[in-house]
């Protein structure tokens, strides 16, 4: 096996055409010294049959749960349609559409994703995809630095309501070329991020200001004065969005009287499976004055040689392979697949599938919420608005009280413990359109078991 | 390529749509009355986004014809030097979009992951086996980023030891331009050494340059000019003489799966690229995967999370157990569902397999070298062994004839054959990188050899024909200037 289709005529007449009487002849130029022997530490070979029994036997292990946890990653229905054509060979086993003469499907598809996201997210323009959302706010962190002319000080002020997975990434990835992540404290009373936290940075230089909405906890943010607080201040506004709920909230080109200058997030609620994490998708969208320093591949359409209408990557003075180490990044292969799902992901879905989607998700978590909350020792942690996520407070750990739900087969939300020990024992849960009334009443009739079993031992 | 759609562009989906229209039996039941009353007026959207409204077949159709107007391997042969364009088996696709696999939620429990993790851990050592490293990270998203990794980890070693001033990593002039703009990134300084006329590093130049500011090296071999850096025991010599690190750029495994080791050869980083040697799908551009291995001094600078084994049982493991570790390189634990898709085709390779990888893609380059040169081509580096692949200059050509590169690359595509990648490196003009790949038969190559001949000599009968070439695409020549000029990036409607 190696998927090799050579006979031994055919070796036989290729050595006698190179001129060498063994394949062995050709390693001859690598030193003696270096060569191996047999792989020791990797198996001996399956065939497809015993292939399919493993991966079947391990997938049947994980099982199936019910899951209410989001946290950045939000099961949604998948249209059969999406994966049937994205993993058609001709898509999944290209590459970069750098012939563009031979790679217009691509191309086309790009553009039109482009354009999509763009008006998802009401701003000018969009790349073709970075690796994830929390890369990509790395990479809106780097560009904010090099579009704000005016700012120095290399400064970006990140509330401690975004995800905290995405501000340790951030952080990992830009924090090498002298970045400066900012955290603005938590309001344990409202899970939202007041102005009045930015007070302190009256009269400094800040690079950008980053708002993520809905925020890590689900809640909204005052998305129109965070805004206006940054570009009152010469800061750039950098919105970290899911594009699910753009269906239903102000898009990030509306905030405030300017709107947002970068727009980043994770597709993967656009037809991505959860896959254990990914692959996923991170998207960006900018106004059109920063195109120059935007990241990634963009496609642009033109003409040919006969004046008709084609697609081609453009702008590519801004990418590693022309500007080698003064590129605006070093990303080369990006997630072009599921950019590819998301395309005709969002085509099924339209702006009224979407906006049922979200409608309805935000529906099925206020149901949940609710069940929960009659549940004693059970509330909402905090009030006012959310769009499909929500934080409850409990009375003790919540990571014994998972476990047991585990063990009835539901996946009952992500601890909030690790990340935000302020807010005490708490839980994100999430509720997508895949979740009925029955689901929700088995979830809150499990907490009910399990907070009395715990209460008995 | 469907040569009856070549004359038929396909609309934009955009243009397919009808107000009213839509996949409604996708959607959930429309909400009673207004079900997102309790969300302020100011927070909510005030205009629908423009997306399209189409019906699910004309959706399916749309998506399928643009499908048709690529190229990809699965319908022609794709020698796109240093981007290991192999088959990509079926099984993998299959096995790694099996239900449960998809539906597993990142935070999930480990309970509930056990199955998935098993897999993980043992692609973690089988990695480990054909590079030679002594742990290993899967988390890197692509190359660039194992890339980015790796230089961080070199980094952060020499930082862990006081050893602040180190702050330089050196590349050949021929590197791919992920490395220079990488030690970007990390916030080095790249330096750049020659490499001499039969294609191996300089070493004069390159002793001159190392010193107390040297991070480290960043090489591939067989380098991105085909051939095997013979003197790679010396350069580990002299970099690591002068405090400095190696990293292995593993766009170039496939020349050498199960036959060297990176870790034999002096190497302390190398990243892999999953979806080159390990024929994870490239996807019109990714996802891909570039999981980064290292020695045992650089271990506790992995990136987060790692799968670990406590026991019977396999786990995540994060900052908390790695507190020396670069971090996190995204939200949760970098591009799974590739990681299954390699794992499963490292099970079916088994360890003779892997060896045979090696072996048939640089047996492959060779016989195509050969045919190439004996056609009339000029191979860059006479003499040297290819290594899975090789470099032709089309120098001699673009004097004499008047045809370029670029221009041969656009001829082969109506020939049926992708054009392999053009002008890189840099340093050989009028450059072809060819590779071949394991997974062509000797007729595939042959086809290959007889459409460069068969150019060649309508480059000297009819150059016209090869200069305003492709003839049977969907679209001519593009005009690459106006695109940049006039940027046309997204569809408005005519209003």
């Amino acid at each position: 096996m190696a998927f090799v289709p050579h006979t031994p005529e055919d070796v036989a007449a290729m050595l006698e055409t190179i001129g060498v009487e063994s394949i062995e002849r050709l390693f001859e130029e690598i030193p003696a010294t270096l060569r191996i022997g047999a792989l020791e530490g990797v198996p001996e070979a399956l065939n497809e049959m015993q292939l399919a029994r493993l991966m079947s036997e391990r997938a049947r292990r994980d099982g199936r749960q019910s899951c209410f946890i989001g946290a950045g990653a939000y099961e949604h229905h998948i249209p059969s349609a999406v994966w049937a054509v994205a993993t058609r060979g001709e898509f999944y086993s290209a590459y970069t559409p750098y012939q563009a003469e031979a790679s217009q499907g691509t191309l086309q598809l790009l553009y039109e994703y482009q354009t999509m996201m763009a008006n998802l997210t009401a701003m000018e323009v969009s790349n073709a995809s970075l690796y994830d959302g929390a890369s990509a706010l790395a990479e809106a962190s780097l560009m904010a630095v090099r579009a704000n002319r005016r700012s120095r000080s290399q400064r970006i002020l990140v509330p401690s309501t975004v995800h905290p997975h995405y501000r340790r990434a951030a952080r990992a990835i830009a924090g090498n070329q002298g970045l400066r992540f900012e955290e603005l404290p938590l309001a344990t009373d409202s899970g939202c991020t007041g102005t009045e936290t930015l007070s302190r940075y009256e009269g400094e230089d800040i690079t950008a200001l980053v708002i993520q909405q809905p925020n890590v906890f689900g809640r909204l943010e005052d998305v129109d004065a965070l805004t206006d607080w940054a570009h009152a201040r010469h800061a750039l506004a950098v919105a970290v969005v899911n594009p699910v709920s753009l269906a239903l909230l102000k898009p990030p080109g509306n905030w405030g009287a300017k709107g947002a200058d970068i727009v980043v997030g994770d597709g993967q609620p656009l037809g991505i499976p959860l896959s254990s994490g990914g692959p996923y998708f991170g998207f960006m969208t900018t106004r059109l004055e920063h195109i120059r320093q935007m990241p990634g591949r963009i496609v642009g359409r033109t003409v040919d040689a006969d004046g008709r209408p084609g697609f081609t990557l453009t702008l590519q003075a801004r990418e590693q392979h022309i500007r080698r180490a003064r590129a605006t990044s070093n990303i080369c292969t990006n997630q072009g697949l599921m950019v590819t799902a998301a395309t005709i992901h969002l085509s099924l879905m339209g702006a009224e599938g979407l906006r049922r989607t979200a409608v309805a998700s935000h529906s099925r978590t206020r149901e949940l919420v609710a069940a929960l909350s009659t549940l004693p020792g059970v509330r909402r942690r905090f009030s006012g608005p959310v769009f499909h996520e929500d934080v409850i407070s409990l009375e003790r750990p919540v990571g014994p009280l998972l476990e047991r739900l585990a063990a009835r087969g539901i996946l009952g939300g992500w601890d909030l413990q690790e990340h935000y020990p302020q807010l005490g024992p708490a839980l994100l849960v999430c509720a997508t359109e895949t979740k009925t009334a029955d689901d929700i009443e088995r979830y809150r009739a499990a907490l009910d078991q399990c907070l009395r079993e715990a209460r008995a031992a | 390529m469907n040569a009856e759609r070549a004359n038929h562009p396909e609309k934009l989906i955009f243009e397919y749509s009808v107000p009213g229209r839509g996949a409604e039996d996708q959607w959930p039941a429309p909400a009673d009355g207004d079900a997102a009353a309790d969300l302020p007026e100011s927070l909510r959207r005030a205009q629908p986004p423009l997306l399209p409204a189409v019906s699910e077949l004309e959706t399916v159709r749309h998506f399928t014809r643009l499908s048709q107007l690529n190229f990809s391997i699965d319908t022609n042969f794709y020698p796109l030097g240093s981007c290991t364009m192999k088959y990509n088996p079926k099984a993998c696709n299959q096995y790694a979009m099996l239900p449960e696999f998809l539906a597993r939620h990142p935070l999930a429990p480990d309970s509930a992951g056990q199955g998935v993790l098993e897999c993980l851990y043992e692609l973690q050592e089988m990695l480990k086996a054909v590079t030679g490293m002594q742990a290993l990270s899967l988390s890197p998203m692509a190359g660039a980023q194992g890339e980015f990794a790796g230089v961080a980890m070199i980094r952060a070693y020499h930082r862990a030891r006081g050893d602040l001033e180190r702050n330089e990593i050196i590349v050949p002039q021929a590197a791919h331009g992920t490395n220079p703009a990488t030690a970007t990134m990390c916030g080095c300084v790249v330096r750049e050494v020659p490499v001499d006329a039969e294609g191996d590093v300089d070493i004069a130049a390159l002793t001159a340059v190392v010193g107390p500011k040297t991070a480290g090296i960043m090489l591939t071999n067989p380098s991105t000019l085909g051939v095997f850096e013979r003197r790679i025991e010396a350069v580990a010599r002299i970099v690591h003489g002068a405090g400095g690190l190696l990293y292995y750029d593993g766009a170039n495994l496939n020349a050498i799966l199960g036959k060297v080791r990176p870790g034999d050869m002096g190497f302390d980083v190398v990243h892999v690229n999953l979806h080159k040697t390990f024929s994870t799908p490239h996807g019109g551009g990714g996802p891909g995967s570039g999981p980064v291995g290292v020695a045992a001094r650089l271990a506790p600078f992995l990136p987060v999370p790692v799968v670990g084994r406590r026991g019977e049982r396999y786990c995540w493991l994060t900052e908390r157990d790695l507190p020396q570790s670069i971090g996190r390189l995204s939200a949760f634990c970098g591009n799974i569902g590739v990681l299954l898709r390699a794992y499963i085709y490292m099970r079916m390779l088994g360890r003779d397999g892997m060896a045979r990888v090696g072996e048939f893609a640089t047996l492959n380059a060779n016989y195509l070298l050969a045919r190439l040169t004996r056609s009339g081509f000029d191979a860059a580096y006479p003499g040297r062994r290819a290594g899975h692949e090789f470099i032709i200059t089309l120098k001699r050509q673009a004097r004499e004839l008047g045809v370029s590169a670029m221009d041969f690359a656009k001829r082969l595509l109506d020939h049926g054959q992708h054009a392999p990648t053009t002008y890189f490196p840099l340093l050989v003009p009028e450059c072809l990188l060819i590779e071949p790949t394991e997974t062509e038969s000797k007729a595939a190559l042959d086809d290959f050899a007889a459409a460069m001949t068969a150019i060649l000599t309508e480059a000297a009968q009819e150059p016209e024909r090869v200069t305003s070439a492709p003839h049977t695409m969907p679209v001519r020549r593009l005009d690459d200037v106006r695109a940049a000029k006039q940027l046309d990036l997204t569809w408005k409607p005519v209003t």
